[in-house]
């Protein structure tokens, strides 16, 4: 079963309709005991790093993820998903779930028509392929929402970016894991795309 | 870079969509559910609802909508209309809107931006702002003032103070409605939009008097909009999403064209 780990961060509910739409059978949930017995994860998330990184804690669902990771079974973080996967974030001062190396930090613009958040359509360029991202190509646009951005310290672990202001990380893996900072579940058919290749990936990436 | 968004706006009166033509004379024109998954598979970026439906007891209605768009459809939309308090604004997220819109409710009590913004987060709230053309002066120093109640009462209330105020307040986005161009297809209040667009830092979205793409074209550039709102261009089937895209690519603007 898929399972969508539910900590207060964001309409979990927009993410299940997009699995049920692509034909995958979904649950939300905050135990972590069902977390660590699915066989994927969605870890979604709007809203802060702060609040979120609080709550995993309290749930006792930081260690559930880690423990879920570290069993090679595939999971794909969404927006804040993506960014709490990493060491460390400048919102709220947090440590994070150190699943993949680096940093998540704030857009800072001198030029006043960047707008924060970054808000709207905006393309990715797909740097390797990745199972995941076999029904979409690079340039293809996707749906933003975010005032941070992620950066892995590992070039390796960088799938695709995106430029605003400067060229950000917009995906990132490492084995079992990918994640999107972009919401792919409100990226029309090419968001979805991704989606229904995650309800069939092993987890494996193939050496490339 | 960000590409511009073509938002569609769909009027909905107990459940049934509506085209409203300076917000007084209203005819119902179809399903918004079909108008919605219609719009979406021709690479529309966004929508937005606004429930006009005039008796409190009817307005459950929307959230069937709501329901039932957020099944079939997966780009951002928000509902305005009627939200009064972050009971409301939760309402329409559980059923499926991604973000709401405040008007008159947050003219009358300011706070409403904030405790939504709380609540919700700044990027799901979206303020609207219904604006007339006044004579510039000391009470209206933009020479523009926000009225409520779909147009009818004016608040005194100067339009670019406002919408500084609602960015303070914690609003993500403004949506700059002009109501002397509504429902004129005469284009866009292009000084509003600019005077706004300049002033805030936050995404705008032009509404109001889109008759023809080279409106869009000029909102976009001239007027500095983030985003342009239409509604019956399409609605009555003269213009399709993806027929304006292509033509405003054309012209040089960013849009996006693969779906």
């Amino acid at each position: 079963m898929l399972v969508i780990v539910d900590y207060d961060a964001g309409n979990l509910r927009s993410v299940l309709r997009a699995c049920e739409h692509v034909g995958i059978e979904a649950t939300i949930s905050a135990d972590p005991q069902v977390v660590m017995a699915a066989d994927r994860l969605i870890f979604p998330g709007v809203g802060s790093a702060e609040s979120a990184v609080d709550t995993l804690q309290q749930r006792g669902l930081d260690t559930a993820l880690k423990a879920f990771f570290a069993a090679g079974k595939p999971m794909l973080g969404i927006c804040l998903g993506s960014q709490v996967v990493l060491d460390y974030s400048e919102e709220g001062d947090r440590d994070c779930l150190g699943l993949v190396a680096g940093v998540v930090q704030k857009f800072d613009f001198a030029d006043r028509t960047l707008k924060i958040p970054h808000i709207g359509w905006n393309a990715v360029e797909i740097l390797k392929p990745h199972p995941l991202l076999k029904g979409v190509e690079s340039g293809d646009e996707f749906y933003f929402v975010h005032s941070y951005y992620t950066r892995p310290k590992d070039p390796g672990a960088i799938y695709g970016m995106t430029e605003y202001g400067l060229r950000f990380c917009s995906m990132l893996g490492r084995d079992n894991l990918f994640a999107t900072q972009f919401h792919l579940e409100k990226s029309g058919r090419k968001g979805l795309a991704i989606l229904a290749e995650f309800g069939q990936w092993d987890g494996k990436i193939s050496p490339c | 870079m960000l590409s511009k968004r073509i938002i569609a706006c769909l009027d909905v009166r107990e459940g049934k969509l509506a085209k409203s033509v300076k917000f007084v004379d209203t005819r119902d024109i179809g399903d918004p559910v079909a108008k919605a998954k219609e719009y979406y598979a021709d690479g529309l970026d966004e929508l937005v609802f606004y429930d006009i439906t005039a008796s409190s007891d009817k307005r459950d209605i929307m959230l069937d909508v709501v329901e039932a768009v957020a099944e079939q459809v997966f780009i951002p939309f928000s509902v305005g209309g009627g939200i009064r308090s972050v009971e409301d604004a939760n309402k329409l997220l559980w059923a499926g809107a991604e973000k709401i819109n405040v008007n008159s409710a947050a003219v009358l009590r300011p706070e409403l931006i904030a405790e939504c913004a709380y609540a919700i987060g700044s990027q799901n709230v979206v303020l609207s702002m219904d604006i007339i053309k006044v004579t510039v002066g000391a009470e209206f120093p933009s020479g523009y003032e926000i009225v409520i109640n779909g147009g009818r009462t004016p608040t005194g209330i100067d339009a670019l103070y406002w919408a500084l105020r609602g960015e303070e307040l914690g609003a993500g986005e403004l949506v700059v409605n002009s109501i002397d161009a509504d429902g004129t297809k005469q284009g866009y209040e292009i000084n509003l939009t600019r005077m706004i667009a300049e002033a805030v830092s936050i995404p705008v979205i032009a509404s109001g008097g889109a008759g023809k793409p080279e409106h869009l074209l000029e909102v976009l550039t001239v007027g500095k909009a983030d985003a342009a709102l239409v509604a019956s261009m399409l609605h009555f089937g003269e213009y399709t999403v993806s027929g304006l895209k292509h033509w405003l690519r054309a012209q040089g603007v960013k849009v996006r064209l693969k779906y």
